[in-house]
C-alpha cells in the first residue's frame, strides 16, 4: 500500500525543465530517502507535493486520491505536512503558538468563528493547546521551551520546532527536507533517533530529502536518486550502495566508500 | 489660569485627538503586516465609513449606533469587494504596483463621495455628548474624551484579538511568512481579505469620530497623510509602536498649536518623523530584519 504515488513528473519553468518523467513512491509507514547531487530537484519535487509547484504534466496521488491540484493549504487537511530547508518558523511567536499553527487546519471553527472568540472555538484552542503540550511538545522535548519566542532560541532546537509544528497536525505523511542541515554529529544522531521514534509512535509515511549518506542509509526502507531532474535509481539504501550509475552520478568516483560519507 | 493648567489641558486634548490618529495608524499597520502593502486608500475608506454614517444617522434618521453598525458592515462589504476585485488579481506583483493601485482606489472613492455628495461640509449629528468634561479644573471637550474612550477599547480590543485569538494568530503567521503559512494550511487569501476588512472597520469608527469632531468632507481622507507620519514614526509593523506614536503626534500639534504661532501645527509631524528616520529609520518600534551570517 502506497500512501504517496508520484507518476510521471514533469515540472518545467519556461524552457528550463527540473523534473522530467519523476515517477516516485513512498510506502505506507515507511522512510523513502530522495537523494541526489545539488540542483537535482529535490526541493522541486517537495514543492510539487506539497502545493506550491502545479506540475506540467504527471500526477499526485495521496492514498489514492488524486491531489495535483489542490492548492497548498488545503493538504495539510489531507494529512501533508512538511518542514523547509531553511528553517521556516514565525519569528515573534512563541514555541507553542508556532507548533499551534501547524494544527491550524484541524480545528473546526473557521477563521471569521475565531476571529468572534466564540465559546466554542475557544474551548476547541484550549483542548488543542493541551494536546500539543502533553504529545507534541513533551516528545520533542520543548516543554520546557513553549513560551519563549523562536528566534531565541539555538539553531539544533529551532529545526525541533519545525519539527514538533509538522506533527502537530498527526500527519498521514511527513516531508523532510534536509533535516539534519548545519548540525553537529551528536544533533544528527539525536534527530535520527526522532525521525524512527515518530514513525514507531505514529506510523508516519516519511518523505526525507537528505544529503548526509550515512543518515539515508542507516534511516531510510527506500531510497530515490534523482539527478538533472531525472530519477535514476530507486530500491533499497544497499541497492543504491552498489549501483554504478548512482555512484558515479552522486559521488563522483566509482568504488568510493558510501557509508558514513557526508556531502 | 496658570501655566501649568493650559498644559495640561493641550495636553489632554491633543491625546484625544492622537487616539483617532492612532484609529486610523491600526489599519494601515493591520494590512502592512499581513500583506506587506502600504494601503493609501486607507483614509479614504474611512472617508467612505463616514459618508455611510451620514447617509443612515443623518439622511434615514436612524438611531446612531444602528447607523455606525451599518456603516461599518457597508464599509466591510466595500473592503471585501476592493480585495476581491483589485488586489487579488494583483497577489504576486510586485509591492509597488499594488501600491500604487490602492493610490488609484483612494481617488475613485474621493471622486464618487465627491459626485455624490458635493464638496461641501456635512455636520454629523453628536455621536458622543458634547457636555464638557472636568478634572479638577481643567475643562476638556466632550467628543475628544468620550471619542478617546472609545477609541482605546477599539485599540484594546484590537491588541487582543492579535495576541490570542486564532484568527490573530493566523494573522501573524502570515505576516512572519507567508510561504510557510500558506504550507500550515492558513489560507492567506482569506487573511488578507480579512485584514482589509478589519481595517475598514476600524477606519470607519475613526472616520465618524474625526468627522463630528470636525466636518465631513470628500477630503477628510487626508489625515490619511498625518497618519502616513505616525505610521512610520511608530514603525510599520508594530502595533505598539503606532499606538504610542498616535498619541504623540497628537500630542505635538497640541503643543505646537498652544505655544507656537499658526501653521507651524501643520508640519511638525513631519519635523518629528524627519529626525526620526535620521535616528532610527525602522521607527520606534519597527523590527530590524536581522539577518544570520
Amino acid at each position: 500500500m502506497s500512501a504517496l504515488e508520484v507518476c510521471d513528473l514533469t515540472l518545467s519553468f519556461g524552457g528550463i525543465s527540473a523534473l522530467s518523467g519523476v515517477s516516485i513512491v513512498a510506502a505506507d509507514g515507511q522512510i523513502t530517502a530522495v537523494i541526489g547531487p545539488n540542483g537535482a530537484g529535490k526541493t522541486s519535487f517537495f514543492n510539487v507535493v506539497s502545493g506550491f509547484y502545479r506540475p506540467t504534466a504527471g500526477r499526485v496521488l495521496l492514498d489514492g486520491r488524486d491531489i495535483t491540484a489542490l492548492p497548498p493549504h488545503r493538504r495539510p487537511a489531507l494529512g501533508i505536512a512538511r518542514t523547509f530547508q531553511n528553517i521556516a518558523l514565525f519569528h515573534g511567536m512563541t514555541v507553542l503558538d508556532n507548533i499551534k499553527l501547524g494544527a491550524h487546519t484541524q480545528l473546526q471553527t473557521g477563521l471569521f468563528g475565531a476571529g468572534l472568540f466564540l465559546g466554542h472555538a475557544r474551548r476547541e484552542e484550549a483542548e488543542l493547546t493541551r494536546r500539543i503540550q502533553s504529545d507534541v511538545a513533551g516528545f520533542l522535548e520543548l516543554d520546557t521551551h513553549a513560551d519563549k519566542e523562536v528566534q531565541d532560541l539555538p539553531y539544533g532546537l529551532q529545526r525541533r520546532v519545525e519539527l514538533a509544528r509538522a506533527l502537530a497536525a498527526r500527519p498521514k505523511l511527513l516531508l523532510l527536507d534536509e533535516p539534519v542541515a548545519g548540525m553537529n554529529r551528536e544533533e544528527k544522531q539525536a534527530m535520527s533517533r526522532l525521525i524512527l521514534d515518530i514513525r514507531r509512535q505514529w506510523g508516519t509515511t516519511i518523505l526525507l530529502i537528505e544529503h548526509d549518506m550515512g543518515m539515508v542509509m542507516d534511516l531510510s526502507d527506500h531510497v530515490a536518486v534523482l539527478n538533472f531532474g531525472r530519477c535514476i535509481a530507486t530500491g533499497t539504501p544497499d541497492e543504491m550502495g552498489r549501483n554504478q550509475e548512482v555512484i558515479s552520478a552522486y559521488l563522483g568516483e566509482p568504488g568510493a566508500p558510501l557509508a558514513g560519507q557526508a556531502a | 489660569m496658570s501655566g501649568l493648567q493650559v498644559f495640561l489641558e493641550y495636553t489632554l486634548a491633543g491625546i484625544a485627538t492622537g487616539g483617532v490618529y492612532t484609529l486610523v495608524g491600526l489599519g494601515f499597520v493591520l494590512v502592512f503586516k499581513a500583506s506587506g502593502v502600504f494601503n493609501f486608500a486607507m483614509g479614504d475608506m474611512m472617508m467612505a465609513g463616514a459618508y455611510t454614517f451620514y447617509l443612515c444617522a443623518v439622511v434615514f434618521d436612524l438611531h446612531w449606533a444602528v447607523a455606525l453598525l451599518i456603516a461599518v458592515v457597508f464599509s466591510c462589504a466595500l473592503a471585501w469587494l476592493i480585495e476581491r476585485t483589485v488586489l487579488r488579481r494583483m497577489m504576486g506583483q510586485p509591492v509597488i504596483a499594488v501600491v500604487m493601485a490602492t493610490f488609484g482606489i483612494g481617488f475613485v472613492l474621493r471622486g464618487i463621495a465627491a459626485i455624490a455628495f458635493g464638496s461641501e461640509a456635512y455636520q454629523l449629528p453628536a455621536l458622543l455628548p458634547r457636555a464638557p468634561f472636568f478634572i479638577g479644573d481643567i475643562m476638556l471637550p466632550g467628543k475628544s474624551v468620550r471619542g478617546f474612550v472609545l477609541t482605546t477599547g477599539l485599540c484594546g480590543a484590537i491588541i487582543l484579538f492579535l495576541r490570542y485569538s486564532r484568527a490573530g494568530i493566523a494573522l501573524r503567521a502570515t505576516a512572519a511568512d507567508q510561504i510557510t503559512a500558506y504550507a500550515m494550511g492558513i489560507n492567506v487569501r482569506r487573511v488578507f481579505a480579512l485584514t482589509w476588512m478589519a481595517a475598514a472597520a476600524i477606519g470607519t469608527v475613526a472616520g465618524v469620530i474625526a468627522a463630528s469632531v470636525t466636518s465631513l468632507t470628500p477630503d477628510l481622507g487626508t489625515i490619511g497623510l498625518n497618519v502616513l507620519g505616525v505610521v512610520i514614526l511608530g514603525g510599520l509593523n508594530s502595533v505598539g509602536g503606532v499606538i504610542v506614536a498616535g498619541l504623540f503626534i497628537g500630542w505635538l500639534e497640541a503643543m505646537t498649536a498652544a505655544y507656537l504661532p499658526g501653521d507651524i501645527r501643520e508640519i511638525t509631524p513631519y519635523i518629528a518623523v524627519l529626525a526620526m528616520l535620521m535616528i532610527r529609520p525602522y521607527g520606534l518600534f519597527g523590527t530590524r530584519p536581522v539577518e544570520r551570517i
